[in-house]
């Protein structure tokens, strides 16, 4: 397929899907899938034959739609109108009323428990109305196991413009003037990074998409890869036009069936319509994927360790420079991005760098996807522009605390981050602001915490996380993260004293410094920030274990 | 090769480029403790103890595995490295159970040395007390986990001098083990050669040979080390 015939392909669908009346979309997300939605769909899909309605009305499944808290969800198109836990009895109410008398049914709708009146165009809930979707623009509105719905919306029209219009050196002009920043964690301006792989000269590059995410609670790649696989390919492609790759690799780990299977699918129907292969789009071109599958070591998602993994070594981490894009799969050039950073690449080449620039701030532009979870009322996938602050983030979108409980602190950034107190919810969300609290803006877990919650426990739950996931090559991380949890363990059942917690600093500082990659490097940031604001807690439970110590001789 | 400047604790060198900051150190003179480092072997930047302060780097970097720079300013000794090299150690030697006195190489022991070259006086972390094999399967020698230091020392020679691979490593965090073959007794090997390599740049009384009472263990490592060169030559 040349740009011409795709073109014409991209009208032909895009007409097509504009002669259903109605669309139904039935979130099969992650959330959505556990409470049941894949029945939902068969449902509804015989209920629409049943009663002649296919010619009119689509139903599709889709990826997350992002308030994974109330599914199933379904979705009235182009209404915009969300049902939430929808059950197959709810379904003919739904199809009588909204779709073949247009009377929307408010007390199935989306929040109609929470809203005195619900909103009939769920984009107008104050849920979606801070948000801004970029990357999950499509996710949750198209079938994912469907190329022809990607290209209906738009898909693949920014790889035929790169490769039929733009010159490598013009797509990499246009991704840095974005100034889009890695989205895996470390924030690594993206158009810097293709360039130095487009630098090197060599027989062989690689593209590899990061789609590890092993940090807990984090389920934001996921939701990219399963609702939404073309656009990731689509990113990969682009990326390897730009720096001269010939092969990409998708790590997804391995706890995650759906998405791997439905990137497979993905990458066989790019495949089919020459979009992967010898001759990208009948050009001279080449480039495929393949797929490899984590074994579950959240150390793996680190680049180096994910290159050892690849070539089928034991997933430790190696000392940089040399970086991946100098020396990273067998030892060639290898750009490594995450799945996010790759979904941002096709938007950006179609709408140009300038327009990215427009959302976020100066030094992080654009939008990151954050999975609101923990004490909030709504929780699920959310996509903000850079900037906005934890304050509208959890009280705007999230709906506050449940219960009628008191906000305590916020955990951006998972293992690696770092817990942020009332007095800084007004901070703007971007790279600089979460680091010079002390945390980082890590992958995108945004956990909640109410005033029940004890940072102590907090801290140990992560410093263990760290401890269990450390490779064991290095003795800071090894050893060093092994004796903080045990010290933390021994602050909460009553056994350290003040002399210990003194040691405890000391050696969080020394993981911190010397460890060899980022798992050990971080892993005290909960530990640390805790520490910063939440002394008390520390202070008052060393003061309670010395009395009763001392009391027990 | 080229000549480039360089400070090291603000005193002026001219080096080699292309060499690491530890090779450039030890041409000086200059010692940086270092436990995973071995002439000629692959270097894994795993223990930290060579770890310095380069100026205008917001992090501590290994010297064996840094580049010297042109005008790079490099300080190998600090209050601030020295405290970490101590607390490393300490942390060497509450991971497994090191008792000295019943040990091979008490007296001829690197760990032993660091200990002394960093100034630690105790342990201030308490011992971990893990469970670890002794494996004497092998006609010659003994593996004692018990005094392993996760060096990989033994690895990389196995693998890359020996060509056997005989040794490896398995799980992760601070229950990494060293395994033989495929996690079998050393004994049942069918890639190990016998050479005695590993036991040779053991830095500890882990790898040793069964001819060895307490203390009596004397390695020698250099021998190991000129064979790298040689081979070198050769080729
Ligand atoms: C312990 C550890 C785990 C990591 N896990 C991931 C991961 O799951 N996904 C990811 O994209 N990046 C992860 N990273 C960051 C990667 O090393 C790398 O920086 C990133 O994939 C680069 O992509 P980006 O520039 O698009 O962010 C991890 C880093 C560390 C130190
Ligand atoms: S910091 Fe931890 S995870 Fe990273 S190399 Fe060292 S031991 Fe492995
Ligand atoms: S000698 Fe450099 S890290 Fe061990």
């Amino acid at each position: 397929m040349d740009y011409h015939e795709f073109e014409e392909l991209s009208a032909k669908l895009k007409t097509q899907e504009s002669m259903n009346s109605h669309k139904i979309c039935v979130c099969c997300g992650a959330g959505c899938l556990s409470s049941g939605s894949e029945k939902i769909l068969t449902d509804l899909q015989s209920r629409v034959k049943e009663q002649g309605l296919e010619d009119k009305i689509k139903v599709s499944a889709s990826g997350c739609m992002g308030p994974c808290n109330q599914g199933p969800l379904v979705k009235i198109k182009p209404d915009e109108t969300i049902y939430e836990t929808v059950s197959s009895e709810n379904l003919d109410t739904i199809l009588d009323q909204h779709v073949k008398q247009q009377k929307p049914v408010p007390e199935l709708m989306l929040f109609h428990e929470f809203r005195d009146t619900p909103y009939t165009n769920a984009l107008e809930d104050p849920f979606f109305k801070e948000q801004h979707k970029i990357v999950l623009h499509n996710c949750g509105n198209i079938d994912p196991e469907s190329i022809d719905e990607y290209i209906a919306v738009g898909g693949y029209r920014a790889l035929a413009r790169a490769i039929n219009l733009l010159s490598p050196e013009e797509v990499i002009a246009e991704i840095k003037h974005s100034r889009l920043r890695g989205r895996g964690g470390a924030g690594f301006p993206t158009g810097l990074k293709f360039e130095t792989v487009y630098k090197y000269v060599a027989d062989q590059k690689y593209v590899v998409c990061n789609g590890d995410e092993g940090d807990p609670g984090a389920f934001m790649d996921r939701s990219v890869l399963e609702g939404d696989p073309h656009r990731v390919i689509e990113g990969m492609v682009i990326a390897a036009y730009a720096v001269g790759a010939s092969q990409g690799f998708a790590y997804i780990r391995g706890e995650y069936p759906t998405a791997i299977s439905r990137f497979e699918t993905a990458i066989k129907q790019a495949r089919k319509l020459g979009l992967l292969g010898k001759s990208v789009m009948n050009s001279s071109f080449a480039f495929d994927i393949e797929i490899r599958i984590g074994a579950g070591a959240f150390v793996c998602g680190e680049e180096t360790a994910l290159c050892a993994s690849i070539e089928g070594k034991r997933g430790t981490p190696r000392p940089r420079p040399p970086y991946p894009a100098e020396s990273g799969l067998w030892g060639k050039p290898t750009l490594i991005n995450n799945v996010e950073t790759l979904a941002n690449i096709a938007p950006i080449i179609e709408h140009g760098g300038e327009w990215y620039t427009q959302l976020g701030t100066t030094k992080s532009a654009g939008t990151k996807v954050f999975a609101l979870a923990g004490k909030v009322q709504y929780s699920g996938l959310i996509e903000v522009p850079m900037g906005t602050s934890l304050r509208k983030i959890i009280f705007d979108i999230g709906g506050g605390i449940q219960d009628g409980k008191k906000f305590k602190a916020a955990q951006t950034g998972g293992p690696s981050g770092g817990c942020i107190p009332e007095q800084h919810l007004d901070t703007p969300v971007d790279y600089e602001s979460l680091a010079e609290l002390g945390s980082i803006m890590g992958s995108g877990g945004l956990i909640v915490m109410d005033e029940t919650s004890n940072m102590i426990d907090v801290a140990k739950y992560f410093m263990e996380f760290c401890m269990d996931e450390s490779c064991g090559k290095c003795v800071p991380c090894r050893v060093g993260t092994k004796q903080l949890y045990d010290m933390l363990d021994r602050i909460v059942t009553g056994k350290a004293v003040q002399r210990d917690l003194d040691l405890l600093k000391q050696l969080a500082v020394m993981v911190k410094e010397c460890s060899l990659c980022g798992l050990g490097m971080s892993a005290p940031n909960p530990l640390l920030s805790t520490l910063r604001y939440f002394h008390e807690e520390y202070d008052e439970q060393i003061r309670k274990n010395e009395i009763l110590l001392q009391a027990n001789g | 090769m080229s000549k480039i400047s360089i400070t090291i604790n603000d005193e002026p060198y001219k080096v080699e480029s292309g060499q690491t900051i530890m090779e450039a150190c030890k041409e000086h003179n200059i010692k940086i403790p270092s436990m995973c480092h071995f002439d000629g072997l692959t270097d894994v930047g795993a223990c930290r103890l060579c770890l310095v302060e380069i100026e205008g780097q917001s992090k501590l970097l290994p010297s064996c595995t840094t580049q010297v720079e042109p005008n790079q300013k490099i300080r190998t000794h600090s209050d601030r490295l020295s405290g970490h090299r101590q607390m490393i150690t300490e942390l060497f030697f509450s991971e497994r159970n090191h008792v000295c006195a019943v040990c091979v190489a008490n007296g001829n022991c690197e760990l032993q040395d660091l200990a002394t070259e960093v100034g630690m006086k105790h342990v201030r972390f308490p011992y971990l007390f893990q469970e670890c094999e002794v494996d004497a399967s092998h006609a010659m020698f003994v593996i004692d986990h018990n005094r392993c230091i996760m060096c990989t020392r033994c690895v990389r020679v196995c693998s890359e001098v020996e060509g056997a691979h005989n040794w490896d490593v398995k799980n992760r965090g601070y229950k990494v083990r060293i395994i033989s073959d495929f996690d079998t007794p050393w004994g049942e090997s069918e890639s190990c050669t016998s050479c005695r390599k590993c036991v040779e740049v053991c830095p500890t009384g882990s790898l040793w040979s069964k001819d060895k009472a307490q203390g009596q263990s004397k390695k020698n490592p250099q021998m190991i080390k000129d064979l790298i060169e040689k081979r070198k030559v050769n080729l």
